[in-house]
């Protein structure tokens, strides 16, 4: 599996393959969410109930990792999973995950990490914040700094490389059974099934707890 | 021999000595499934609990095989030192 | 095999056929690669704490948010010399002090 291919430049800024699955993973969540949410009522028929059930066990979740007094970040950790779970099961239909470049994983992790930083300072202000980082002990400053910004790192390096990683497999699979002459038929779909839809699930999950464990960790 | 290949072969070695990392992760991954079963054994109807809790840690101690994939992977196919 | 009298002397007579950068090069590579071997520590230790705090939701299971949140900041903060290794690595692959 090689980098992104480049589609082709608008006045110098290259259209890459991460890009337009990128689109193509926002139009489907789109469409998604436009059958799910046609025709409200207060009866719910069975796509409704869907989104329902959705939307709750994401606000359970928030409610209890962060608790009950930041569930103003619910709507934003219900995108974040919704992105990741789409575009890491980008597998299956055959599209190279946009989350398998690193731009796009550190992108994330940079909003996990400036949103940590503000809801920070915000909720303790500027000299508590800056206390923070002389606990437990003052001669821990250094290890303190350092893994504040390695939150960001093992975020987007952990997603980039699970993704990557099987990505890669699953291409090394193909060309192997292309090159014994095999139709890929029955054989790759455990892979699939356990690269592709496993991993790519547990890993939005992980990269969404961690995120409010963060935030909701830096406000204290 | 040319210099080109011998970075090529050194770095064939190099990757595979950068998955000496997977030993932790099977390590520690094991010890928490191990942990998993016996309180699943002990208390059953928390089962998903438990469950999820295990896959969570987990995948975390997953991140340091994967960073020796990463630079295997970086040495195998996207080699900064040839060419 | 002129001279090779012993291996110190065959290794260097057969290092000293190449470019010194190309010797830097390979051996950055192999420093790469071990400096990955760091990252054995935190694979165990995240483990371990997975195990304790699956055993841990078995005993309690309505203290389970808590117990997830003590879990992961605990192994977010076992993750950083695995970081240290991979930043090694980085370095000594793509901002490699000793080529130029």
């Amino acid at each position: 599996m090689e980098g992104p291919k480049i589609y082709g430049y608008i006045y110098g800024f290259p259209i890459t393959q991460t890009l337009v699955n990128t689109w193509i993973v926002m139009v489907m969540i789109l469409v998604v969410c436009a059958i799910l949410t046609k025709n409200m009522q207060k009866r719910p028929g069975k796509a409704q109930v869907i989104a329902e059930t959705i939307v709750t066990v994401m606000d359970g979740l928030v409610g209890q990792t962060m608790g009950k007094d930041k569930m103003r970040f619910a709507p934003w950790m219900l995108a974040l999973i919704m992105f990741l779970a789409f575009s890491n099961t980008s597998g299956i239909y055959g599209l190279r995950s946009p989350t398998a470049d690193l731009n796009c994983t550190v992108g994330l992790a940079l909003m996990t990490f400036f949103m940590t930083q503000y809801n920070g300072l915000k909720s303790k202000g500027l000299g508590g914040y800056l206390k923070g980082f002389l606990e437990p002990m003052p001669f821990l400053l250094p290890i303190n700094i350092i893994g504040e910004f390695a939150n960001p790192v093992s975020l987007s390096f952990r997603l980039f490389g699970n993704l990557l990683g099987g990505g890669i497999i699953m291409a090394l699979l193909y060309s192997a059974l292309a090159g014994l002459m095999f139709f890929p038929i029955v054989i790759p779909v455990p892979f699939h099934f356990y690269f592709d839809i496993f991993s790519g699930l547990l890993q939005s999950f992980i990269f969404t707890m961690l995120s409010m464990v963060f935030i909701s960790g830096a406000m204290d | 021999m040319e210099g080109l290949d011998f970075i090529k072969a050194c770095s064939a070695i190099g990757a595979g000595i950068a998955m000496i990392a997977g030993v932790g992760p099977g390590i520690g991954q094991g010890f928490a499934a191990g942990k998993g079963a016996e309180a699943v054994g002990r208390q059953p109807e928390a089962q998903s609990d438990i469950v999820r809790t295990m896959l969570l840690g987990a995948a975390v101690a997953e991140t340091t095989g994967i960073y020796g994939l990463i630079v295997a992977l970086i040495l195998l196919f996207a080699n900064p030192f040839l060419g």
